[in-house]
């Protein structure tokens, strides 16, 4: 009997006593920032994605297996900038525990460490459905978020600071080869320049501002609202004075507006991944951005 | 010097102007108007009733014709970095003069720690799966039979509630409410004012990535002095209203599936849902008719009903759903009178309806609804068909499961 309390008294101090020993319990809201999670803290955290490429990330429903996840999270890693206001402020305040609310170290939102484009100026539900802190789709930018690995790695050494080197010596080597990877998409991307490409919604804003594309027209009449033929039809017309060569959208995204596009003017559509996980090839962040480039060098010619 | 001020004050109006965008979402507090407004079209034209049952509350098939429906103004805010606070105030006409209602007003912290949270004023209960949603975001245009029947419409009451979520990987959420007991189905405000208790069990998760589920248990129960009930008479004369002293208990089980293909439900999903709920109640019935010694009897029974309902999105916009509902009663009123006009005596019928729906949402922000009602839900068996808008303005509504 005695040996048994011993037995209890042990584990629990295991399990109480030397946090040490407990990998942080990361709750990314979007594969992106899982995938740098990963990368950043390798062993020492434990992943969970609350979406996957196929889901979108605008409209997600604060369901039981988020509210029990965010509950057990060290750390909410999200886009922010209202992305995903529709439900984690529900899932935050259902979940209650508070070090992972806003403000506190335990929540972390990207886009509050890069330059955000598109902030408009006025706000109108008749605009559609509007990001009023600018375009949170950041992550496509890989510029930016080496940024966001600077700042997710300290935030990680900041809730973990015994194995504050670990985190900052992954980061070195993630930062190495991201700088490596990031001049050679360069090189490789420059033929993409001042090409003009149509997409479904708003998500490639900041790979145009990296990679110099032009956004042609949206197929979604407004943030947020599905395509019509009425605005199918007038972007028809638009193009038939400006064309645009290639039609972007998401695994997210039904492609069905953007084939109808295709067929009446004859661009090519192109499905890219978005994130970590939209297509078969795009399991990390390097393969995301080799995939995505490819997809764009392939439907130019 | 002029110049020099003219830029300044045109430098901050600028700036002004691009903070206004970021301002206006992030207003503390959160504002948002729902309207909602319908024409319905039954031929009935008896007392609305379901019998078994003692009807209080919002209880009843709604107006003929043109009509408002639940017209709300929410205003909700982080009030800091520790408290919530929500207040909903109902806008609607009785007897031609506009009454503002409080339907919800209360705060909720926002983390105790270790998963726990106290929300305190007037809420809905976190009983059942439908009593917690705003009937603005109801896949039907009214209530369940048997939430009409038990609730009036919805359980909600002033007091407060605890809740625990557990840290594991299963969803699992305890409640436990003690509330004032003076609206329906309580009344009196017995006990000093916190005549009625609530708990409920909620499990949930995922299965895969396609599907999501959740259970939830409930147990309500009250002392109960003098709840008062609509009456109606059969034979047209002086109604007198029913009033209830005694001992009541409600027991509920609620599931709820969804499916989306990948877990997104952009194009197509489907949502299967079903209540049950049981009540016992023991205690006196008195007719209040305004005389000295009204008619009175004892009163020991038991009221049921279930509902079930699937509502599927087959392309973007636009969804079906059907809905099909039960009641039953077994009440022992030994004073025929008191049977009769209390609304106790089941009739030898058991309410039922059947539901069809379409909506059309251009966007999250609105939706246009159709709807037919078989309803046999009383004597009078009766078709009913209502055409119903429900709009949001402002802040941005929460994708709640
Ligand atoms: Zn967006």
């Amino acid at each position: 009997m005695r040996r048994l309390f011993t037995l209890f008294g042990a584990l629990w101090l295991l399990a109480v006593a030397s946090p040490a020993a407990a990998r942080l319990n990361l709750f990314a809201c979007e594969p992106e920032w899982a995938a740098l999670a990963a990368e950043l803290g390798g062993e020492r955290v434990t992943l969970y994605s609350a979406t996957t490429a196929r889901q979108d990330p605008h409209h997600i429903q604060a369901r039981p297996s988020l509210i029990a996840q965010v509950r057990r999270a060290d750390l909410v890693i999200c886009s922010g900038a209202e992305l995903e206001v529709g439900w984690l402020p529900l899932l935050l305040r259902q979940a209650g525990s508070p070090k992972v609310l806003p403000g506190r170290p335990g929540h972390f939102e990207a886009s509050a460490f890069v330059e955000r484009l598109e902030i408009p100026q006025q706000l109108d539900r008749a605009m559609g459905d509007l990001h009023a802190s600018g375009n949170p789709h950041v992550h496509l930018d890989p510029r930016r978020l080496a940024q966001i690995a600077t700042a997710l790695t300290q935030r990680l050494a900041a809730l973990d600071p015994n194995h504050a080197d670990h985190y900052h010596q992954r980061q070195h080597d993630f930062g190495q080869r991201w700088q490596q990877a990031l001049s050679r998409w360069e090189q490789r991307a420059a033929p993409l320049r001042g090409v003009r490409a149509v997409v479904h919604h708003k998500d490639w804003v900041y790979l145009f501002d990296w990679l110099g594309m032009v956004e042609a027209g949206t197929l979604e009449p407004k943030p947020g609202l599905p395509t019509s033929v009425g605005h199918l039809a007038a972007l028809r017309r638009e193009l038939a004075r400006e064309p645009a060569q290639m039609i972007l959208h998401t695994a997210y995204q039904n492609g069905r507006a953007a084939q109808r596009l295709a067929q009446m003017n004859g661009s090519t559509v192109v499905e890219l991944p978005y994130t970590v996980g939209g297509s078969e090839r795009a399991g990390d962040l390097f393969a995301l951005f080799d995939e995505t480039i490819e997809r764009l060098l392939a439907a130019r010619q | 010097m002029f110049k020099g001020t003219a830029v300044t004050i045109a430098l901050s109006l600028a700036l002004l102007g691009g903070n206004l965008a970021q301002a206006a979402s992030e207003f503390n507090p959160q504002i948002s108007l729902i309207l909602d407004g319908r024409y319905t079209h039954y031929n009935n034209e008896s007392d609305y009733e379901l019998p078994g049952f003692m009807l209080g509350g919002e209880a009843g098939r709604g107006e003929k014709g043109f009509a408002l429906g639940h017209n709300e103004l929410v205003l909700s805010a982080n009030i800091d970095d520790l408290y919530y606070g929500k207040m909903t105030t109902v806008l609607a006409d009785h007897d031609g003069a506009t009454e503002v209602e409080l339907e919800e007003a209360y705060i909720e912290t926002l983390g105790l720690g270790s998963g726990a949270s106290i929300r305190a004023g007037r809420f809905f209960s976190g009983i059942g799966y439908l009593n917690g949603q705003h009937p603005h975001s109801w896949d039907f245009a009214d209530a369940p039979l048997i939430y009409r029947g038990l609730f009036g419409e919805a359980l909600r009451d002033d007091g407060v509630q605890l809740s625990w979520v557990a840290p594991s990987h299963l969803y699992l959420k305890l409640g436990a409410e003690l509330t004032r007991g003076a609206q329906f189905p309580a009344g009196g405000a017995a006990n000093d004012g916190a005549g009625a208790t609530a708990a409920f069990l909620k499990l949930g998760g995922d299965v895969g990535a396609s599907h999501s589920w959740q259970l939830g248990l409930s147990h309500w129960s009250a002392r109960i002095e003098g709840r008062r009930s609509a009456g109606h008479s059969h034979d047209g004369g002086a109604t007198a209203i029913p009033a209830f002293s005694g001992e009541s208990a409600i027991s509920g089980i609620d599931a709820v599936w969804k499916w989306a293909p990948n877990g997104n439900a952009g194009t197509r999903n489907l949502k299967l849902q079903a209540e049950y709920f049981v009540r016992d109640e023991e205690g006196t019935v008195v007719m209040d008719d305004g005389s000295v010694a009204p008619e009175s009897s004892r009163y020991d029974g038991r009221q049921s009903g279930w509902y079930a309902q699937t509502v599927y999105q087959f392309m973007p916009r636009w969804r079906v759903g059907l809905r099909y509902d039960q009641l039953g009663s077994d009440n022992n009123v030994p004073d025929p009178v008191v049977r009769a006009e209390s609304g106790l005596d089941d009739e030898g019928q058991h309410p039922r309806r059947t539901t069809l729906m379409l909506d059309y949402s251009r966007s999250e922000y609105s939706r246009i609804r159709l709807q037919y009602a078989q309803d046999e839900s009383y004597a009078d068996n009766d078709n009913a068909l209502t055409l119903q808008y429900t709009m949001s303005l402002g802040s941005h509504g929460a994708h709640r499961f």
